[in-house]
């Protein structure tokens, strides 16, 4: 089992939960962050006095998928979350120990 | 309301009888009573919510509630002073002192009933309305102080501001001081209100000094929402602030919200130019802010000049206060957190002087006294204007200065960074989860 970690840009989360639904990932946990890259920040001004803003705000997606998933799931996120444009975020892919479901008691790949 | 009026008029008939030698002014009039109690509701509604919010959203989050205590706190603690003879003090006749302070015969209102008139409407009702113009003027000054100054030393200064600078400022200029002997012109508070308030926030600011990172760590509005919401309630409320001195519901009160809204709008869209111009790229709290400028600056013009004069005086403010916060801001680097001196006070500053000049009929305003000439008139606003900032500077600094002998002005090091709301309310504005 992996989990797949996805930073995005906010826009665009809707258009990743229904290509990943259109494959069958049901489960995404979704979290408003802030971070920079190579994007940077940008600069506010507020009555003249000028901010550099470094953290621009995105979206964290985290998303439990089975080993044979993987592949397709990541390759559905890049092309959703796509713009072409600097700062259209990354992904991350790591290796998941156990899954539980709380409500059953179920674990692996059952409680995906 | 035939009920009413005949009732009046026994109560009238009969009070003729018992005490012969009284003179009434003149008669109730129910349509300028209406008109003055509506404009008392708009000019209370301007502080508790609109400036409230509208500084509330210019601060940083951690320090919203401090903000929304402190306008909230001084409402109730004005509202007691001016009672226990702040008005008094102002509109009551205060004998051989008549020219710097009034009397203390109205101190509690011991004698007050309900058929007291000043002018033709209840002295209750004008009691209320002026009441309100002494509620905002010190919630005003916290823009100055924001995010840094102890509540408790809050409360003290305020209230000791109250007695020692707007008491007698006011009573100078509405109660029949110095300065209205003089002739000065303030309909609606830019010397009373807004000069006023504008010197004692930069005192302010300058006494406390600057918070914990100003200008090098960002302190951008928590929430532009809410300042615009608090600037919609500020320019609607300021027709009862400026209609409402009219003390009369007729075309007096109509022109000064005529101009007020045109000063309002001339100063919004000037500052926005300004800014689209210079930086690129229009923004809110620009327009905002510009509306401000525009209102602040009208207010002692808006019931002696006509729609012309309102449109000037709105340019004037947004061109002049613009320069102004960028020079006290980034030249000065003086730390007048919410820019109360260069929207208020030099806005009060110029509209009092130009109030000279479009209060003239060939400058399309009503009129100046008969006999005064533009420059004669222009010298009297300088002079009042000049003991204004003069009084008020000064007794901010004594007062601000004594209060830190005492108990200190500004919270901890620690307590800043932690955030007021939390130091010294123990409560926050906001909660996730």
């Amino acid at each position: 089992m992996k989990l797949i970690t996805a930073i995005i840009k906010p826009f665009k989360m809707d258009d990743v939960r229904e290509a990943l639904s259109e494959i069958g990932v049901a489960g995404v946990t979704a979290t408003e962050v802030k971070g920079f890259g190579r994007q940077k920040g940008h600069t506010e001004l507020y009555r003249g006095a000028e901010y550099v803003v470094d953290f621009l705000p995105k979206v964290k997606l985290e998303i439990a998928v089975a080993d044979n998933v993987v592949d397709k799931a990541v390759e559905t996120i890049v092309k959703a979350a796509n713009t072409g444009k600097i700062g259209d975020g990354k992904i991350f892919v790591s290796n998941l120990e156990q899954v539980i479901r709380i409500r059953t008691g179920e674990t692996g790949e059952e409680a995906i | 309301m035939i009920r009413i009026n005949k009732h009046f008029m026994t109560l009238l008939f009969a009070a003729s009888f018992f005490i012969p030698k009284m003179v009434f002014a003149s008669e109730l009039n129910q349509a300028n009573t209406a008109w003055v109690l509506t404009s008392t509701a708009l000019v209370l509604f301007m502080t508790i919510p609109g400036l409230s919010l509208f500084y509330g959203g210019l601060v940083r989050s951690k320090n919203v509630l401090s903000v929304l205590m402190q306008c909230f706190a001084i409402t109730c603690v004005v509202s007691i002073l001016w009672l226990a003879g702040g008005y008094s003090l102002i509109f009551s006749d205060g004998g051989i002192w008549q020219d710097w302070i009034g009397g203390t015969s109205k101190a509690f209102l011991p004698h007050i009933n309900t058929t007291d008139l000043i002018g033709d409407i209840p002295e209750t009702v004008y009691f209320m309305f002026q009441m309100t113009f002494a509620i905002i003027t010190p919630a005003l000054i916290v823009g100055g102080f924001a995010e840094r100054m102890k509540f408790s030393s809050m409360l003290w200064f305020s209230s000791l501001w109250l007695i020692f600078v707007y008491l007698p400022i006011c009573h100078w200029i509405w109660g029949g001081g110095w300065l209205a002997k003089l002739g000065v012109m303030d309909f609606a508070g830019g010397i009373v209100i807004h000069v006023n308030a504008g010197v004692a926030a930069l005192v302010s600011a300058l006494v406390l000094g600057k918070r914990k990172g100003f200008p090098h760590v960002a302190m951008p509005p928590h929430n532009m929402t809410m300042v615009v919401t608090g600037a919609g309630m500020l320019w609607v409320g300021w027709f009862g602030f400026n209609g409402g001195s009219a003390l009369t519901s007729d075309g007096h009160a109509g022109m000064a919200i005529l101009v007020t809204h045109i000063g309002a709008a001339t100063g919004s869209l000037t500052w926005m130019i300004i800014e689209w111009y210079r930086f690129g790229k229009p923004s809110m709290l620009g327009i905002v802010t510009g509306m401000v400028a525009g209102l602040g600056t009208i207010t002692p013009a808006s019931g002696f000049v006509g729609p012309l004069g309102g449109f000037i005086i709105g340019l004037v403010a947004g061109v002049v206060c613009f320069y102004a916060t960028q020079i006290i801001k980034r030249k000065f680097k003086i730390d007048d957190s919410l820019d109360v001196f260069p929207v208020h006070g030099v806005g009060g500053v110029i509209g009092s002087l130009l109030t000279a000049v479009f209060a003239a009929t060939e400058f399309g305003g009503l009129g100046l006294s008969q006999g005064v000439s533009i420059s004669q008139q222009m010298g009297i606003q300088a002079i009042a204007i000049l003991a204004t900032v003069i009084w008020s500077g000064t007794f901010s600094y004594l007062i601000l200065k004594l209060i830190d002998n005492f108990i200190g002005l500004r919270v901890t090091s620690d307590e800043e960074v932690q955030g007021l709301d939390i130091a010294l309310h123990e409560e926050t504005g906001y909660h996730s989860l």
